[in-house]
């Protein structure tokens, strides 16, 4: 059912979820993509799962940029995706609004072709875990996924998220940037 | 000087987790003592805390209970120090006692709740069930306290800087409800500036220490004449006269010609804003008011917007209704007043807020203006 | 002038030498800390002597101006009215928190709490274990009359076993409601105390310990030794159901087998100059609790 509300799509709207297994960095790639907001000086909301849920291994969190002030963070038709493994597949795939990206690193969902999508939505299948390491960038799938997403839908210019990730990466862990800087532009090249 | 270390100059518009800048404006604030005990979906607050006080001179202490927690508050606030806890609604229940002393005893002093459902051990999702216990019957006994309702992450700086300078100002304890959304989320925000607690007002009443200089200072809730018990209550609900008066603060959102006017706060006044836009959207006349003290209640807007000729209320909540009631007080029969709202931690969508507006639009045979009308 | 006792602090020399010809000597008078107010307490009862031993320490300490007092709920809920100190009446059992905030906010501060039984040992019970193992530098005075006075007496978590209270018509059956709590023995296994004693009031030599040891656990708080416990076994004559002379009998024969007095910890006695020495010693073999903070 289409509504007019602010879930609705919308091009100068990003409803994006960003879900996996804990560790595997979503909650850090959304907020690479929320400072990427920040920087352009639009709305921006950042909201994680918390609770026993953090605990038992799926981590997922929702990032909306909007030009409009946002009204619930909780995102429930997003229009983008990101998932890292099969349960964010089966469980947000399905709630994407019609027309939306679905970023998806088949490493771990192996069976995520049999999800079955909405209408229009632009799926980007990858081993992204995979070619990630076989880059020697171990880790930063997360961060290649965003790269497609970005690739896909230019939700910021490239300098402010990559002046974004660099914010992101706390100055005791410098030596992690160049290798997310990397992971970044390898996905863009995807 | 210790407080330039506190972090992010006052103009950089940062984006943070709501529960630290709740930790971060309290500094910022002149607050230096913080009891707390762990509890699920603040403790980022208190991780917060026990990183940054210690280094600005300040103390944070991880209480053995809610309780201890809260009288260490009343004894910090006593002893004349901006002095705050945290905690979500089980906990917060654990608190009452020392609210109540707190206010018998005219002892300033912050209180935090984001929210969780309830009742019992609930659950952890964003809720609104506390409404009544923070706004009615916080403790035992005759008396009220400020409840500042925050929406947004901004609104959990500005709002807990403004708590900490009404319970001064009224030496009352000073609640700040807030949620597990708003608590969990992240969002730009400007800090306060920083205020050095050596600048806030002196407290002369404050036990610390007669110095020899003075008669002795007694902080104290008991008073076994009744008179005396009664005259003191009576002075506290003077004071309580003022801020009923001077404190009432809402933010209205559409309400100028509004038929229908939702009224919600916190999470639950974000999602009605997007159901009220919606609604706008199909032709019908939605406002929004969202009270940001539930104590006071914004009962003069109410007023204002009833004299304005909305034809109805209605109170959006994430509870089973209990701010209704004082929308009902507030309209006094004037306009009918309608609730809708989710528990245990469901939230609602804007289109099932919408369709409530709908419907209600057209019980009351509100027919929605054409399109762009 | 006035020939105060040499003891005597200045400011209290200047209110009592108005008051004395000159070929009169002071041998005892009310000390400067204890208010100017009739006590509320019952004959026989021994709340009385031990606010004076604490009035007459503040006194010889030269403390009174930088004390801060908290009354507990019970008997002595009232005796923000006797120390002419700053005072804070807390919530039942939570003096020690309370306290511990007031030290935390002025640690030049000299703050003590001031508990009852039920107070202390029952609905206290968590606030007092914490505070004495976080070793808060405040002094602790824990009135033990096995009973709770205030509301009638009812049982309290230090009656005897076979003790009748009001709640225990039948005599205190510890295989139903168990024993009774010995708060000193307890608190002295923990690290964070410095000092832990129990004393009594029924003689002139009792009260002469009692004073000695109400004093130290003050000036222990003056030379940031650590958390000081004094434990007075007292009595309770209304509500015992005795006369004043029976109830100190009867203290002495079945409360003081019960309740040894004596020292239970004293770090300074065992050579150590606080708290955190004589606790990193006992933990010596355990090596992270020997890291020293940055």
């Amino acid at each position: 059912m289409a509504m007019p509300t602010d879930t609705s799509m919308k091009t100068n709207e990003m409803l994006c979820v960003l879900s996996g297994f804990g560790g595997q960095g979503v909650l850090f790639a959304g907020k690479v993509m929320a400072n990427a907001g920040l920087l352009d000086g639009r709305n921006v909301s950042w909201m994680p799962s918390y609770g026993p849920e953090m605990r038992g291994g799926t981590a997922n969190c929702n990032v909306s940029l909007s030009d409009e002030a946002i009204g619930s963070p909780f995102i429930t038709k997003p229009t983008a995706l990101i998932a890292l493994n099969q349960p964010s597949v089966e469980k947000f795939g399905p709630t994407l609004v019609e027309g939306g990206i679905a970023i998806i690193d088949t490493t771990l969902a192996m069976n995520a072709d049999a999800v079955e999508l909405p209408a229009g939505v632009r799926r980007f299948s990858f081993k992204a875990t995979q070619l990630a390491e076989d880059k020697g960038l171990k880790g930063l799938a997360n961060i290649v996924c965003l790269g497609k997403l970005w690739a896909e839908t230019q939700f910021a210019d490239l300098d402010v998220l990559e002046a974004a990730l660099r914010k992101c990466v706390p100055p005791k862990h410098a030596n992690l940037l160049e290798p997310n800087l990397k992971a970044l532009h390898m996905g863009i090249e995807l | 000087m210790a407080d330039q270390q506190i972090s992010a100059a006052s103009e950089d518009r940062v984006l943070m987790k709501g529960n630290e800048v709740l930790a971060e404006a309290a500094m910022r604030a002149g607050c230096r003592f913080f009891f707390g005990y762990p509890i699920t979906p603040q403790t980022e607050l208190a991780a917060y805390m026990a990183k940054k006080l210690p280094k600005i001179g300040g103390t944070f202490l991880q209480a053995e209970s809610e309780i201890a927690a809260i009288n260490m508050v009343y004894g910090a606030g006593a002893a004349g120090a901006r002095a705050m806890t945290s905690s979500s609604s089980p906990g917060v229940s654990l608190k009452g006692e020392g609210i109540s002393y707190m206010a018998g005893a005219d002892v300033p002093g912050v209180i935090i709740n984001v929210e969780r459902g309830g009742p019992g051990l609930g659950g952890i999702q964003p809720s609104q069930s506390d409404y009544f216990q923070a706004t009615r019957a916080m403790g035992h006994g005759d008396f009220f306290m400020p409840v500042l309702a925050p929406s947004t992450v901004q609104e959990m700086a500005d709002l807990i800087y403004l708590a900490f300078d009404l319970a001064d100002e009224y030496r009352t304890p000073a609640m700040i409800l807030a949620d597990g959304m708003i608590g969990q989320m992240m969002e730009p925000v400007t800090l306060p500036p920083a205020r050095d607690p050596k600048d806030l007002p002196k407290k002369p009443w404050a036990t610390t220490g007669t110095h020899m200089e003075r008669e002795h200072n007694v902080i104290n809730s008991l008073f076994l004449t009744p008179q005396k018990l009664e005259d003191t209550n009576r002075e506290r609900f003077e004071r309580y006269k003022k801020i009923e008066a001077t404190q009432q603060r809402q933010e209205l959102f559409m309400c100028d010609d509004a038929d229908i006017v939702l009224v919600a706060f916190g999470a639950a006044s974000r999602i009605a804003r997007t159901a009220v836009r919606a609604a706008r959207n199909k032709g019908i006349k939605a406002g929004l008011l969202r009270p940001i003290t539930l104590w006071p209640f914004p009962t003069k807007a109410i007023d204002g917007i009833v004299e304005g000729g909305a034809k109805a209320f209605m109170s959006v909540e994430l509870n089973m209704g209990q701010m209704v009631q004082d929308v009902e007080l507030a309209t006094r029969g004037r306009v009918p007043v309608s609730f809708y709202g989710r528990t245990g931690g469901v939230l609602p969508t804007p289109e099932e807020i919408l369709e409530q507006i709908e419907l209600r639009a057209s019980e009351l045979g509100i027919n929605p203006a054409k399109a762009g009308e | 002038m006035a020939t105060a006792p040499k003891t005597l602090p200045d400011y209290q020399e200047e209110r009592i030498g108005s008051q004395i010809a000159a070929d009169e000597k002071i041998v005892s008078a009310r000390p400067h800390a204890l208010a100017d107010k009739v006590f509320n307490f019952c004959p026989g009862c021994t709340h009385g002597i031990v606010h004076r031993l604490v009035a007459e320490a503040i006194d010889e300490l030269g403390i009174e101006g930088k004390t801060v007092g908290i009354s507990p709920v019970g008997c002595s809920v009232m005796n923000y009215d006797f120390f002419n100190c700053d005072m804070i009446e807390a919530s039942h059992g939570r003096a020690p928190a309370v306290a511990t905030a007031v030290k935390r906010v002025h640690p030049e501060n000299v703050v003590f709490a001031y508990q009852g039984d039920g107070d202390l040992a029952s609905i206290g019970t968590a606030e007092t274990v914490h505070a004495a193992t976080r070793g808060e530098h405040i002094t602790v005075i824990f009135i033990n009359n096995a009973i709770y006075g205030m509301t009638g007496g009812q049982m309290a978590p230090t009656s005897l076993p076979n003790q009748v209270t009001q709640t225990s018509p039948y005599g205190r059956d510890v295989t139903k409601v168990g024993f009774p709590i010995r708060m000193s023995e307890m608190l002295a296994t923990l690290d964070g105390p410095a000092y832990i004693e129990r004393v009594a009031c029924d003689s002139t030599a009792h009260i002469r310990q009692a004073k000695k040891a109400i004093k130290k656990a003050f000036e222990n708080q003056v030379n940031g030794v650590g958390y000081s416990f004094v434990e007075v076994v007292a009595t309770c004559p209304t509500n015992w159901g005795m006369t004043p002379q029976a109830a100190f009998d009867w203290l002495r024969e079945n409360m003081l087998p019960y309740y040894p007095l004596g020292v239970y910890k004293d770090v300074s006695a065992e050579g150590y100059s606080n708290a955190y020495e004589a606790a990193a010693e006992r933990a010596k073999d355990c090596p992270i609790a020997q890291k020293k903070e940055g």
